[in-house]
């Protein structure tokens, strides 16, 4: 599986998540600077890392989706191409518009960080396709603004068509139907609050984050 | 000579005062350059002779701290200390403190406070890979606590999060004696390569001086004055005296910095603290034994008309000065171009012992370089002997289970995960040790070592005996250290004291500094940096003596890591000998508002046998989990390590004093272990040989927490810890 990670200014867990990548894969990540206008060729999946990209400032993720790279990143995503985007990335997929709805402050005001548990919705894509519906995952949350919120048009639409990846067992930010994580139309991008690169190692005391680039590699490489 | 400016101020003796000097300090100055200052030259002596950057009160016994060791690569005096943890890497760090800052501004005094320990750090081409912060607040009760908790807890996730450092650590304090004064002590530390290290010390003449990152502006002029000064009502016209931050132009700088570094451009670099472009500018040509010319129109500025004084003053954030290889500029210019942040030339070194500022060709100061540090006044304040406390003879009427409840509910006791949820503290993906437990540990990247960090003080100790509370912040740390399963390596001291000039103060900071020089020698802990905080007072009133121990330990590898949840059914052994010492304790300060008694002693090779028994014990498999016993004695220890883990304990009283005295007391040298029971025997036997008191006081399981003949559900100690902090602050 070959693999990029974005990296704007204010990115802080761009290593992390190619890391993830590489753990998975046992292929290193290129590391992509968001001034380029074209990915690499050959590509299987562009991951969008955590922070604080261009400081969150304006609006999370609103500045860099409108750097020249990410155009190189919707016609990847539009052609079939994977995407993940992580709490940032999640962001920056919203404010690029290949994921539909908003990311608004978490309902308790405050940043918060700290291990969550998350259910998995579906299985029924390409980075969830090892774990089973209903399975829960301890994976950290780190975000001041990961309140997901659905006109009941969107919501209707999003739980029809199976497109939440994950929901939050005890939901920390405030998110309607208690959304974690959801998939584009084509389920070949998601966008993630929650971070699987953080709990992706058991020597730091978790594992279960490892399951979604588990997943990719899986699919990818017999795709492949 | 200067040229004289008909708009600028005349130098009275009120402006003299109010630069922080004294009028035997302004005749110094007069006769050092012979002849009446500048207004822009009284400026860079006052941001020089401040306490904040002389150091003039505390020098002669800083100088008493040891500060070698063969682990030592760099000690105090750079921007940050250095030690080596093996295989061509070290750790870099430094605590320093914004105090007066975060009490005018919360929010931003607080942010900067970090960006500006994260900037020491990655000046010597470390990348920063943990943070933690040690924080004291007045009481809860009083009317501007709650405002300065969510102020300074949101401005340094704020800078921390949006940086990317993890916060791993830390610790946080009410007392009635910040009421007016709070404390915010910012720790960083770096990860760097031993043949990658950059100074400060300029080389070469005729080499560019590089002004790189954000603009200056107008904000934080006279701030380093200001953090030597006491409070008094005038305090809300010092806001503008504190910075901005912004740390998404702290993270740029930062990997810009790093990415200038690998080029080969960089001959020495500076960050921009404390008086921003005096400071930098006259360090960095006082230890390369140069002159330094500046030309301020060169100067990126964010606004209009800025004066020279202005301009040298400004302790605006996220700014370097670096002095450049010539040859190297174009490459040098493009990282920042590429990281768009300002790369501009504003000046030179030179051989004379000279500094020139110039704008626009006019000169605005011409000073002796060397006598701007070098001649800073060194004083050697009087001081008198902290008075011996009376010892506390007596026993608190009250029961193990009220006690317990009470304690652990207060807020200097209770969890402090509302704070520190607040912080990333993953960040990196490396965080082996969250926040919450002895030390937070954090893995090297890309090895299977691991840094363990904490910071730890005891004020109320400090008050009643600087010596022995000097000796038991450090010693504290080292069992932070050593339950977690670091080797301790090193130190770093902040010390937060009230004001200087009066002679029981001052006593109280020597006190202390013997105090911790001795524990630091006697437990290989050198100090490598540091930070002095003086007049922390208020109207009058000083806080408790504060000197904050930071600390770092290396583990060699992660499976060294001692955690502090037990298991079920382990033996419970306790560590060291219970005298019983209740003066100062937890217990009588939080639990009956009585500050009374004399500290605990401290037996340094006590403390180093219990510390190397533990980390051995570990190794060879005998213990499952361990926990130091501090504040609050063996009972709070028991039930900490209880809510680690979900899981109750039985102790029974194992000594002939009564229960409440036992089980509460603050004995130093001592740790609760988690024991297999198939592997008591052994490690009874491993205790005696080293020389260390062990002995088994129950077990850990089920859902009580039973002290003595106290059965407390594991679920009221639970709620009493959780709802603490959130129900007097949230």
């Amino acid at each position: 599986m070959k693999s990029a990670v974005i990296v704007f200014p204010g990115s802080n867990c761009d290593r992390d998540l190619a890391v993830g990548l590489e753990r998975a894969s046992g292929k290193a990540a290129q590391m992509v600077w968001h001034k380029e206008a074209s990915l690499p060729e050959g590509l299987d999946v562009v991951a969008l890392p955590g922070g604080f990209s261009f400081g969150d400032y304006l609006r999370c993720g609103a500045i860099a989706a409108r750097m020249p790279i990410m155009k190189a990143v919707v016609d990847f995503a539009n052609k079939g191409g994977h995407v993940i985007g992580v709490c940032n990335g999640f962001q920056v997929l919203i404010e690029s518009g290949l994921l539909p709805g908003a990311l608004m402050r978490n309902s308790g005001i405050k940043f918060v960080c700290k291990d969550v548990e998350l259910v998995t919705a579906t299985a029924n894509s390409a980075f969830t396709n090892t774990l089973q519906k209903g399975q829960r995952l301890t994976v950290p949350v780190a975000h001041h603004d990961g309140n997901y919120i659905a006109d009941s048009e969107l919501l209707f639409k999003l739980q029809s068509e199976d497109r939440i990846a994950f929901r939050y067992a005890d939901n920390p930010n405030g998110s309607v139907d208690n959304i974690a994580g959801i998939l584009s139309d084509n389920r070949r991008v998601l966008g993630m609050m929650p971070h699987p690169e953080r709990l992706n190692d058991p020597a730091l005391g978790g594992n279960d984050g490892s399951a979604v680039f588990e997943s990719l590699v899986s699919s990818l490489t017999v795709s492949a | 000579m200067p040229t004289e400016t008909a708009a600028e101020p005349v130098i009275t003796t009120e402006i003299i005062r109010k630069h922080g000097l004294n009028q035997a300090e302004f005749q110094l100055i007069r006769e050092l350059i012979d002849r009446e200052p500048t207004w822009t030259e009284l400026g860079i002596f006052s941001a020089m002779w401040n306490e904040h950057c002389s150091y003039k009160s505390s020098k002669l016994w800083l100088k008493t701290l040891p500060v070698d060791g063969p682990q030592v690569i760099c000690g105090p005096g750079e921007n940050a200390g250095i030690v080596d943890i093996g295989d061509g890497q070290c750790v870099v760090f430094k605590m320093e403190s914004h105090n007066h800052p975060s009490y005018i501004e919360p929010y931003q005094g607080a942010a900067t406070g970090i960006g500006g320990i994260l900037r020491d750090v990655f000046t010597m081409g470390a990348r920063p890979i943990a943070a933690m912060n040690a924080l004291s607040f007045g009481e809860p009760s009083h009317p501007k606590t709650r405002q300065l908790v969510h102020g300074v807890v949101e401005g340094i996730g704020g800078y921390g999060n949006c940086f990317g450092v993890p916060n791993v650590g830390g610790e946080t304090r009410f007392h009635k004696s910040y009421n007016g004064n709070c404390l915010v002590n910012a720790f960083a530390a770096g990860l760097a390569n031993t043949d990658e290290i950059f100074y400060s010390a300029a080389s070469g003449i005729g080499m560019p001086v590089v002004y790189l990152g954000a603009k200056t502006g107008r904000d934080g002029v006279g701030g380093a004055t200001m953090a030597s000064a006491e409070f008094d009502d005038t305090i809300e016209e010092k806001r503008p005296t504190v910075q901005v931050g912004d740390p998404f132009t702290e993270k740029r700088l930062m990997e810009a910095t790093l990415e200038l570094m690998q080029t080969g451009a960089v001959i020495s670099i500076q960050d921009m603290g404390a008086a921003g472009l005096t400071c930098s500018a006259v360090e960095m040509g006082d230890k390369g034994g140069l002159g330094v010319v500046l030309d301020l129109e060169k100067v990126p500025c964010r606004e209009e008309e800025m004066t020279a004084y202005e301009m040298m003053l400004s302790e605006s954030q996220e700014r370097m000065l670096m002095v450049l290889r010539p040859e190297k500029e174009a490459e040098a210019k493009a990282v920042f171009d590429k990281w768009d942040l300002d790369f501009a030339i504003v000046g030179e070194t030179i051989a004379e012992d000279r500094f020139l500022v110039r704008l626009h060709g006019e000169i605005k100061a011409d000073l002796p370089l060397k006598a701007l540090s070098g001649e800073a006044p060194e004083y050697d304040r009087p001081w008198v002997k902290t008075a011996p406390a009376q010892p506390y003879a007596d026993v608190p009427d009250i029961s193990p289970a009220e006690a317990l409840l009470a304690l652990i509910g207060s807020p200097n006791h209770a969890s402090k995960a509302w704070i520190w949820e607040q912080y990333d503290h993953m960040v990196l993906a490396d965080t082996a040790i969250r926040p919450g437990s002895d030390a937070g540990v954090v893995r090297v990247h890309g090895t299977e070592k691991a840094l363990a960090f904490t910071s730890d003080v005891n004020p109320r100790f400090c008050f009643a005996n600087p010596v022995e509370g000097g000796k038991q912040a450090v010693a504290e740390a080292y069992r932070n250290l050593c339950a977690t399963g670091a080797k301790p390596l090193a130190t770093t001291d902040n010390l937060n004291f009230g004001n200087p000039e009066k002679p029981e103060i001052m006593g109280q900071l020597v006190g202390c500094i013997k105090g911790i020089g001795e524990a630091c020698l006697a437990l290989d802990m050198p100090i490598v940096s540091g930070n002095v905080s003086l007049y922390n007072e208020t109207d009058g009133t000083g806080i408790h003596p504060t000197p904050t121990i930071g600390a770092v330990g290396l583990l060699s590898n992660l499976n060294e890591i001692i955690r502090m949840k037990p298991q079920s059914g382990d033996k419970l052994v306790l560590l060291g000998e219970t005298h019983g010492h209740l003066g100062q304790s937890a217990l009588l300060a939080d639990v009956f508002q009585q500050e009374i008694g004399d500290a605990p002693k401290v037996d340094l090779s006590a403390e180093r046998k219990a510390g190397e028994l533990v980390r051995n014990l570990h190794k060879t498999g005998l213990v499952s989990a361990a926990h130091d016993v501090s504040d609050g004695g063996i009972a709070l220890a028991v039930a900490e390590m209880c809510l680690a883990e979900n899981t109750g304990a039985e102790v029974a009283n194992a000594s002939a004093l009564p229960a409440i005295q036992f089980l509460f007391a603050e004995d130093q040298a001592r740790y609760l272990l988690s024991v297999p029971e198939a592997k008591l025997t052994s490690l009874l036997e491993a205790a005696e040989k080293a020389g260390v008191p062990a002995q088994s006081l129950g077990h850990f399981g089920g859902d009580f927490v039973a002290l003595a003949d106290a059965f407390i559900p594991l679920a009221a100690v639970k709620d009493a810890f959780e709802s603490g902090l959130p129900e007097l602050v949230g």
